[in-house]
C-alpha cells in the first residue's frame, strides 16, 4: 500500500506579525514549518504503515527551500519525498495547486491513501485537499480523527462541530485530518541522520508532471487576492454606572437614539 | 579557509531536540530537581529519541553523528537541565564511550545495541573515595582466577554517574592489575555488569546540583566477571581513561555552554519584563552590559568548543583545545549564571525560578572530569611550562 502524504510549508504563525501599511505577513526571520495538521497527517501515514506496512511518500509543492519540510518527513520516518517546484507554479491559488498536486499523484499512479491536513494556518481555506480528490475523482473524507483501514476500504470518523459521522470509502480515498487525529512524533536522531545522508528527494516541474500551462500558478488561479488587511476595531464600549434605574433609562437612551426601538 | 556554517542536518538536529527538551524535559525539571529524583520515564524517552549512541556507528545501534551534532544535541538538553544532560553525556562520552573504541568486536555486539536503544544504562567507575585527579591513587584491584578463568575485583568507587537506578546495566571499571616494570601501578578496565555477584551500588543523596542524575558509590566485594570482560589489553587502562576523559571533556564543555545559553535567556526575558523605576531593567546600562558580556562570552566559548569538536571530527589532536573548551565553557556558565541570578534579584534565589537551579548545577563542571586546576595543568604542560 502507497499511502501520499500532501504537506505545504508555512511561516509559524505563532511568530509573525502583520505589516499594517501593506497588509502582508512580515516573514523576514520569521522559522519555516511543515503545517500543523499536515503532521498530523503525516503521523497517521506513519500509524498505518507501523501496522500494515506501506510506502509513505510525502508531496509538497513550493519553492526550493521547501525542501526543509521534505527532509524533517523525512526524518520522521516518510520513505520519499516530491517536491513540485516551477517558477511557473507561482501565484497559484488552492484550484490550481490542487490540479498541480493532482497531475504529481498520477504520475506516482500506485496509490491506496491521500492525507493531508484540514487546512493550512497561512491561508485556512481548507480547499485544497477536497479540490484534489475532485481533480482525482476519488472519494474524499474530511475532519477525519480516527482512521481505520479494512482491505480495499477506509473507514474514518469525521467530526465536524456537533456532528460525528462514520464514513466508509473505498480505496483510493483522499483524507484531510484534524489536530485531534494523534500527537505528530518526534523525529528522532538516527531519522534525521538518515533524512538528510540517504533519503533522497525528487524535484518535478511543470513538464515532469505533464500539467497544462494554463491551469498552473497565477494563469490557472481563478481566484486572486486584491487586498489584505487587518480588520480595524474601531468600535468602543460604553460604561454606564448608576442606579438600576437611571441604567435602565440609559440603556433605552442609546437604543432610541440608533433606531434599535 | 574558515567556514563556521553548520550543516542544514546539524541545525535541524539542533531545533529538534530543543523542542524535545522544552516539552519533555523543561516541565518536569523543577520537581525532579526538588525531589532528587531520577526519572526512569525522561531517560527512556530520551533513548526512542536516540540520545544515546550519538557517534556510535548505526552498525552496533548507534546514530552514527559527527563530535559536533553529538554536542549540540547535549548543549540543547543542557538549555533547559543540567541533570537530564549529564545522564546523556555521560552515558554516550563515559558509559558507552569506552565499550565502543577500546571493546572487542563480541563485547560491542553484546552491549552496545541495548546501550543505544537507552533500555540500559552504563557508567564510568573511575573515582574513588582517595583517587580523584590523582588515578595512581587507585585502590580497587583485579585478579584473575585462572582456575575459574574469571577476574575476581575487589574495592569501590565513588561518584559514579547512572548507576543505581533501574536502567543501569553494566558498569566500566578501572582497577589495579599490577605492576609496571618502573614500579607504577598497572591499571585496567573491565566491563562490569551490574547483576554480577558481589557488586552492589548505593545511591548518593544529598547533593547541591544534578539532583535528578542518578549517582552512586559502588562496591565490589570479590565482584566476579568472566576472563573475557577485560576491556582492550591488560594494562590499557591508563591510556584508556585519559583517552575517554579527551572525549568526555567536550561533552562537559558543551552542558557549560548550554547551561550558560539557558540561563542567558531566562535573565534576558526577565530584564524584558521586569519594570523598576517605569521602565524594563534591561534599558539600565548596568543590566545592558551584563547581558552583552554573558552574550560575548557565549559566543567565544561556543567558537571554541565547536573548534575542538571540528579537529576531534576532522581526526587532529584536540587534547589542549578539549581542556580549554570544558574550563572555559563551564567558567563562562559560572560567570552567566551568577550574573543571571544577580538580574532576577531576590526572585533569583527561589527555586522557583530556574537560573537557582542553574547557578547550582554549574558547580558540578569545575569539579567533574577534571577540576580547573587540573585542566590548567594540563593545558600548561601542552603550551611548554
Amino acid at each position: 500500500m502507497n499511502i501520499i502524504v500532501t504537506i505545504k510549508q508555512v511561516p509559524d504563525t505563532n511568530n509573525i506579525t502583520i505589516d499594517p501599511e501593506t497588509g502582508t505577513l512580515n516573514r523576514e526571520g520569521v522559522p519555516a514549518i511543515i503545517n500543523p495538521e499536515d503532521k498530523n497527517a503525516l503521523e497517521a501515514a506513519l500509524t498505518l504503515k507501523e501496522k500494515h506496512g506501506a510506502k509513505v511518500i510525502v508531496l509538497s509543492m513550493g519553492p526550493p527551500q521547501a525542501e526543509k519540510a521534505l527532509r524533517e518527513a523525512l526524518a520522521m520516518g516518510a520513505d520519499e519525498a516530491i517536491l513540485l517546484s516551477d517558477r511557473a507554479f507561482a501565484g497559484a491559488d488552492t484550484w490550481a495547486t490542487a490540479y498541480t498536486l493532482s497531475c504529481a499523484v498520477k504520475k506516482i499512479k500506485d496509490y491506496s491513501l491521500i492525507i493531508g491536513g484540514r487546512q493550512a494556518i497561512d491561508g485556512d481555506t481548507a480547499q485544497t485537499g477536497p479540490q484534489l480528490s475532485e481533480c482525482l475523482k476519488i472519494p474524499q473524507i474530511t475532519y477525519v480523527q480516527d482512521v481505520k483501514v479494512e482491505g480495499d476500504t477506509v473507514l474514518a470518523k469525521s467530526v465536524f462541530g456537533n456532528v460525528r459521522r462514520m464514513v466508509q470509502a473505498k480505496m483510493p480515498a483522499l483524507l484531510t485530518v484534524t489536530k485531534e487525529m494523534n500527537e505528530p512524533r518526534y523525529s528522532t536522531i538516527r531519522g534525521i541522520a538518515t533524512a538528510y545522508r540517504e533519503k533522497k528527494i525528487t524535484v518535478w516541474n511543470s513538464k515532469d508532471v505533464d500539467a497544462k500551462p494554463m491551469r498552473i500558478g497565477l494563469p490557472g488561479s481563478p481566484t486572486q487576492v486584491r487586498k489584505t488587511f487587518s480588520p480595524k476595531h474601531e468600535r468602543e464600549g460604553k460604561v454606564f454606572a448608576g442606579a438600576p434605574g437611571q441604567l435602565a433609562n440609559d440603556l433605552l437612551g442609546v437604543l432610541v437614539d440608533n433606531n434599535y426601538v | 579557509m574558515i567556514d563556521y556554517s553548520l550543516t542544514d542536518e546539524q541545525n535541524f538536529l539542533r531545533e529538534t531536540v530543543r523542542k524535545f527538551a522544552e516539552n519533555e524535559i523543561a516541565p518536569y525539571a523543577q520537581e525532579l530537581d526538588r525531589e532528587e529524583k531520577f526519572s526512569v520515564e525522561i531517560t527512556k524517552k530520551m533513548g526512542e529519541m536516540g540520545f544515546f549512541g550519538a557517534f556510535v556507528s548505526p552498525k552496533y545501534g548507534g546514530q552514527g553523528l559527527d563530535y559536533i551534532s553529538y554536542i549540540i544535541m547535549v548543549e540543547e538538553i543542557a538549555r533547559v537541565d543540567g541533570s537530564q544532560a549529564a545522564t546523556v553525556a555521560a552515558g554516550n562520552s563515559l558509559g558507552i564511550g569506552p565499550i565502543y573504541y577500546f571493546g572487542n568486536e563480541e563485547q560491542k555486539q553484546k552491549w552496545l545495541p541495548r546501550l543505544c536503544k537507552g533500555e540500559i544504562l552504563s557508567g564510568f567507575g573511575l573515582t574513588e573515595a582517595d583517587a580523584g585527579s590523582d588515578a595512581g591513587g587507585t585502590l580497587t584491584n583485579a585478579v584473575l582466577d585462572e582456575r575459574k578463568n574469571e577476574w575476581v575485583i575487589n574495592g569501590s568507587k565513588m561518584f559514579i554517574t547512572n548507576t543505581s537506578n533501574e536502567l543501569s546495566g553494566v558498569v566500566i571499571v578501572q582497577a589495579v592489575t599490577g605492576k609496571s616494570a618502573k614500579g607504577r601501578k598497572e591499571l585496567s578496565c573491565f566491563i562490569v555488569p551490574t547483576d554480577a555477584p558481589g557488586f552492589e551500588s548505593r545511591k548518593l543523596h544529598d547533593k547541591m546540583m544534578w539532583r535528578a542524575s542518578d549517582t552512586s558509590e559502588l562496591y565490589f566485594d570479590d565482584c566476579r566477571i568472566p576472563a573475557g570482560n577485560i576491556l582492550g589489553n591488560k594494562g590499557e587502562g591508563f591510556k584508556q581513561m585519559l583517552q575517554t576523559l579527551d572525549g568526555g571533556r567536550l561533552s562537559i564543555g558543551s552542558m557549560g555552554l548550554g547551561g550558560a545559553q539557558g540561563a542567558f535567556e531566562k535573565a534576558l526575558q526577565y530584564s524584558q519584563e521586569r519594570k523598576q523605576f517605569g521602565k524594563p531593567i534591561c534599558k539600565n546600562q548596568a543590566i545592558a552590559f551584563k547581558l552583552a558580556d554573558m552574550a560575548i562570552e557565549i559566543e567565544a566559548a561556543r567558537n571554541l568548543l565547536y573548534k575542538a569538536c571540528w579537529l576531534k571530527n576532522n581526526g587532529l589532536p584536540y587534547g589542549k583545545e578539549g581542556s580549554m573548551a570544558k574550563l572555559y565553557c563551564a567558567e563562562v556558565m559560572g560567570r552567566v549564571a551568577n550574573q543571571a541570578v544577580q538580574i532576577h534579584g531576590g526572585y533569583g534565589l527561589m527555586k522557583d525560578y530556574d537560573v537557582e537551579r542553574f547557578f547550582r548545577d554549574q558547580k558540578l563542571l569545575d569539579i567533574g572530569e577534571g577540576t580547573s586546576e587540573i585542566q590548567r595543568l594540563v593545558i600548561s604542560r601542552y603550551i611548554g611550562c
